[in-house]
């Protein structure tokens, strides 16, 4: 549904995307996972035809960026992180506008909005401008889906929305795709990765891996231990200090670590740790294997990717 | 409803009594009373639309309570504003630093607003830089930085006139992984040194790093608890699913 090939843009000096190749399938969901100036919002752009890349190619439905934009803007939605609709139209006002310029009705694809319009029914007099957030970004999906899009294009749909509502978007997603719309998401929560059919994980500019969350996870090579013990604190100043340490995060209530694999073996042992932190005092101590997530294969990755650049200082 | 009772008051950064906030027939923030102890890390957390913004304003000196009365650094939030605007510090995601200006000029500019003097401000600048290990980044505009450093940069200068508490409202919203916890690190030597940390967050895994969690649902406080007391409470595995349990009874729309 989408084919990407060797896109790059830059911005003066700054390359906000670098040679970024990869397609979509149609009717699965795409995610894009990064920190805020990975270049998300730019492919984004790129692939809505709101900007040319300066290099590289992209077709959505075989439609070429450049050339076939109009067709691409008729058959696609989007919704921008930023909040883009009218503000002093009133929510049905809104709704109506973005179903007259697709040259729809509401009532045609009205099941695909039905389940989030009717939240919004109470307030459709209100002007848009006086919603409050959550009521915001249902109104702009709305307005997204109302030509019933092949691909739908969400960028950052859950940046500042608390654990539950993001929770209810990506239900929300989960029926759309069962639509058979094409969804591309872009989001700066891994944890989010695993509602996603495949992930890409982006940063600087560029695709560190693609593949399924699963893949993904199971591709982390190191042997991975989640540790804690009554001072958490101390506790994560102690690990960075023992020799052998490769990684070590604090991930809520434990603290993830990898170890190194060409340290002795003896070192690299559970044992070893666990008679290390006992010296020093660790009480209530746990140590164990665990399976990787998401936030640790972005890490992991991440650190390898700057080491090969080599590069002293890397800006976003 | 949660109420907490209090004796020791110079060791309290915040008391909040019954602390009301209503805009027409909506009370945004429904009566909540709680303590904040001087160094602690205090989560300030819940759904949108609860109530967690409004209160965070009086709180600053910036709304006064439609009723209730809270301290913040000893002063008064609806009589002694201006003071408590002196002894605070406060950073938010949105807005932070002037892109640009120069590193040391928005360290300039905050010391100035705050009314510290010349030698001050080259102390504190100095301190700043040499913490972060910024030294060579003195002359880069704000701009040039990537996220993560900006955030570490803009709560080294919310705290830079060494206030008695400093307010993060969702600090590390965007920031890459490795960057979020880097600032963490730096939330938690703040504390060490005495300065109270007021944080709200939507990662749940790092509501566990707080001293104390505080919850709000429809302007009232739920739950008020040590991460882990909490989680024995309500038999959870973590806070996100604590959280859960407790924002489901919501009823306001947000």
């Amino acid at each position: 549904m989408i084919k990407v090939e060797h896109i790059a843009k830059k911005y003066g000096k700054v390359e906000a995307l670098q040679d970024i190749s990869f397609e979509v399938e149609a009717g699965e969901i795409y995610g894009i996972i990064g920190p805020d100036g990975a270049g998300k919002t730019t492919l984004f752009r790129i692939l809505t035809t709101l900007i040319l890349a300066d290099k590289g190619n992209a077709c959505l439905n075989g439609w070429d960026v450049r050339k076939d934009y109009r067709l691409i803007r008729n058959n696609i939605g989007y919704m921008p992180g930023r909040f883009s609709l009218y503000q002093d139209l009133s929510v049905e006002e809104n709704l109506q506008f973005f179903a007259s310029i697709f040259k729809t009705r509401i009532e045609t694809n009205y099941h695909l909005i039905k389940d989030i319009y009717q939240q919004l029914a109470p307030f459709k007099k209100r002007r848009a401008g006086a919603l409050s957030g959550g009521m915001k970004q249902k109104l702009a999906l709305c307005c997204a889906l109302i030509h019933k899009p092949l691909i739908l294009f969400l960028d950052e749909p859950t940046t500042g929305v608390d654990p539950v509502s993001r929770k209810e978007l990506w239900d929300l997603l989960k029926q759309l795709k069962a639509e058979g719309i094409t969804l591309v998401v872009s989001t700066s929560y891994m944890d989010e990765a695993g509602r996603c059919d495949r992930i890409a994980l982006m940063l600087k500019g560029h695709f560190l891996s693609v593949d399924t969350p699963q893949n993904i996870v199971n591709h982390y090579t190191d042997d991975l231990w989640a540790v804690s013990s009554c001072n958490m604190s101390k506790l994560l100043t102690d690990l960075k200090n023992y020799p052998a340490m490769k990684s070590c995060y604090a991930f809520g209530d434990v603290h993830h670590i990898s170890l190194q694999q060409q340290a002795t073996a003896y070192t690299t042992s559970q044992q070893a740790l666990q008679t290390y932190l006992e010296n020093l005092h660790h009480n209530e101590l746990s140590i164990r294997k665990i399976e990787a997530s998401i936030e640790d294969c972005f890490m992991e990755l991440a650190a390898r990717s700057s080491l090969e650049n080599k590069k002293p200082k890397q800006y976003v | 409803m949660y109420k907490e009772t209090h004796t020791h008051e110079e060791h309290l950064s915040i008391v909040a009594q019954g602390l009301t906030k209503r805009f027409g027939s909506f009370t945004a923030v429904d009566n909540i009373s709680f303590n904040v102890k001087k160094g602690e890390i205090f989560g300030f957390l819940g759904a949108n639309g609860a109530g967690k913004t409004t209160a965070m304003k009086m709180l600053c000196g910036l709304s006064k309570p439609t009723s209730g009365n809270a301290t913040v650094a000893g002063f008064d939030v609806s009589t002694q504003s201006e003071q408590i605007k002196k002894n605070i510090g406060y950073m938010s995601q949105k807005f932070a630093l002037y892109e640009d200006l120069k590193v040391w000029e928005n360290m300039r500019l905050y010391a100035g607003i705050y009314g510290l003097n010349d030698n001050e401000i080259k102390s504190r600048t100095d301190e700043i830089l040499q913490q972060l290990d910024f030294q060579n980044e003195r002359n880069t505009l704000v701009k040039a930085l990537p996220l993560g450093w900006k955030q570490k940069l803009a709560f080294s200068i919310s705290i830079i006139h060494q206030p008695d508490i400093v307010f993060l409202d969702e600090p590390t919203g965007g920031v890459d992984p490795a960057a979020r916890r880097q600032f963490w690190e730096l939330i938690y030597q703040t504390a060490d040194k005495g300065i109270t940390v007021f944080v709200t967050t939507h990662y749940m895994d790092e509501a566990e790093y707080c001293n104390r969690i505080c919850i709000l649902v429809d302007g009232k406080i739920v739950a008020l608890d040590s991460p882990k007391q909490l989680k024995e409470t309500y038999s959870a595995q973590n806070i996100d699913e604590v959280f859960r349990l407790l924002a489901r009874k919501a009823i306001r729309n947000q």
